[in-house]
């Protein structure tokens, strides 16, 4: 009888689908951080000014403030259902590299939050006067950058895995190590609603996601290894 | 080679034994040296050509900003030793550390936003070194933050290491992505620190206060050492020994 052997690739598989179909089963959860960075961004022509010259001059900021709280947010139900049925201690025991295992959930995190909010950024930023030439900027520095806000939130929501009421702790952690994602990113962004060069800031972001892959799923999987003690 | 004294180094009582000889060892020249700075930043050195006598803010804000940064490396480090070795007096340093590098940076920030109103005319400019300054703040509040919200001691000090860790990687872009955003922002502050011809009456001060507030730490470390090293070993026998 041959036995088939999983490898940490296919386990690292096994587990993103996993979390792909849960989330489908359960839409609200993929849409409340959509729907609240849809509220935090039309918040700003209320209570600030309703014309588009003076709004465009903030979309920058407003958009990628909005992207990074959104992602925040999600963050917490990335490790707490795991933990509390036993399925996170299940992947620890399991024998296959916690590292991939952590990189699959991130991923998912990153598909279910990073990439609908970066999709959804340009309709956002047409309400905020943002000209439609700019949008493929904006379009590429979020998909970068979201990248790094899910890795970062990876290891902030594993360090905070055994905290009583973690929520504020866990944006305590996780917003300062975010700010060189901000400054890029909404740099970029700026560069691209003036119709400049905005590789600069994208190379920036796009090496701070590879420093954000190769390290982060190493920290992720050391806090959560922590967590289960 | 002989690891003897390396591995007496993860013995509660031996390093609560040296933290106590050593202390003196450090406040003293620690004191000595910041009179004496005092002194001769307060005093003999002359006003500064543009600044007046409003320069004279530096002798405290610089070491502090200084130290602010040091020791998140020493926690940083002592974190690491503790969660590679698994050594719980290097926990214990880690956590020592926290409280007065927030402390100095609290100071730093305090008497940059003084030293800003007659040189910038306004208590808060987004210079990069401030900004920079806050973020760390932050750091050191979200480091105690984790240690105090996790009950059991042994997982609050490896988080917390981990923490520690990922910090101490990030702070040097952090650094850098804030000056290129200040950059950007904004012309570049009047006041340059990094003159090269600081004149020698200036800048020994300087030095010898540099020096004092980093012996200041390592004793003040020793003596919170001593504390926290009680604090966790309360039940164990020796204590009985040493206090009575």
């Amino acid at each position: 009888m041959t036995v088939r052997r999983t490898t940490a690739f296919s386990a690292a598989g096994l587990v993103l689908t996993r979390d792909l179909r849960l989330a489908v089963r359960r839409p609200s959860q993929l849409i409340q951080p959509l729907a609240f960075f849809a509220v935090v961004a039309l918040l700003f022509p209320l209570g600030y000014t309703p014309e588009l010259g003076k709004l465009r001059a903030i979309a920058p900021g407003v958009l990628w403030v909005g992207a990074l709280l959104a992602s925040m947010l999600a963050l917490e139900s990335l490790f707490r259902e795991d933990a509390s049925d036993g399925t996170l201690e299940q992947f620890v025991v399991c024998g296959q590299p916690l590292v991939a295992l952590m990189a699959a959930k991130t991923l998912a995190h990153w598909l279910l939050t990073g990439l609908p909010l970066t999709l959804m950024a340009p309709v956002l930023g047409i309400a905020l006067g943002v000209p439609v030439e700019a949008m493929p900027g904006i379009l590429f520095s979020l998909l970068l950058g979201t990248v790094t806000l899910s890795l970062i939130g990876a290891v902030g929501a594993g360090l905070t895995l055994g905290v009583r009421r973690g929520g504020v702790l866990l944006s305590l952690l996780t917003l300062p190590l975010a700010v060189p994602v901000l400054v890029f990113g909404a740099r970029a962004t700026e560069l691209a609603i003036s119709g400049e060069s905005l590789m600069g800031p994208l190379y920036l972001l796009g090496a701070l996601a590879v420093l954000g892959i190769t390290l982060a799923p190493l920290a992720a999987a050391a806090a959560v290894r922590i967590g289960l003690e | 080679m002989n690891w003897t004294w390396f591995h007496r180094l993860g013995s509660p009582p031996h390093i609560y034994r040296i933290a106590g000889t050593l202390t003196p060892w450090f406040a003293w020249p620690a004191g000595l040296l910041i009179v004496a700075a005092l002194y001769g930043g307060l005093v003999l050195a002359p006003p500064d050509y543009q600044q007046g006598e409003g320069f004279r803010i530096l002798y405290v804000h610089a070491p502090s900003a200084w130290l602010a940064v040091m020791i998140y490396g020493v926690m940083a480090s002592a974190a690491a030793v503790g969660l590679i070795w698994r050594m719980k007096v290097a926990h214990a340093v880690a956590a020592s550390c926290a409280g007065v590098g927030a402390w100095f940076t609290a100071v730093s920030l305090v008497t940059g936003m003084l030293w800003g109103k007659p040189m910038w005319g306004t208590y808060w400019v987004w210079d990069p070194r401030l900004t920079a300054q806050l973020i760390l703040f932050i750091l050191y509040l979200g480091y105690m933050g984790l240690r105090a919200g996790i009950d059991d001691l042994g997982r609050a000090d490896r988080a917390s290491a981990v923490l520690a860790i990922v910090g101490v990687v990030n702070i040097p872009i952090i650094r850098y992505s804030v000056e290129w955003w200040n950059s950007i922002h904004q012309a570049p502050s009047v006041m340059k620190m990094d003159r090269p011809s600081m004149p020698l009456d200036m800048l020994a001060p300087l030095l010898m206060m540099l020096l004092g507030f980093t012996l200041y730490f390592a004793a003040i470390l020793l003596v919170r050492l001593r504390a926290e090293i009680l604090r966790r070993e309360r039940t164990a026998s020796w204590i009985r020994e040493v206090l009575r």
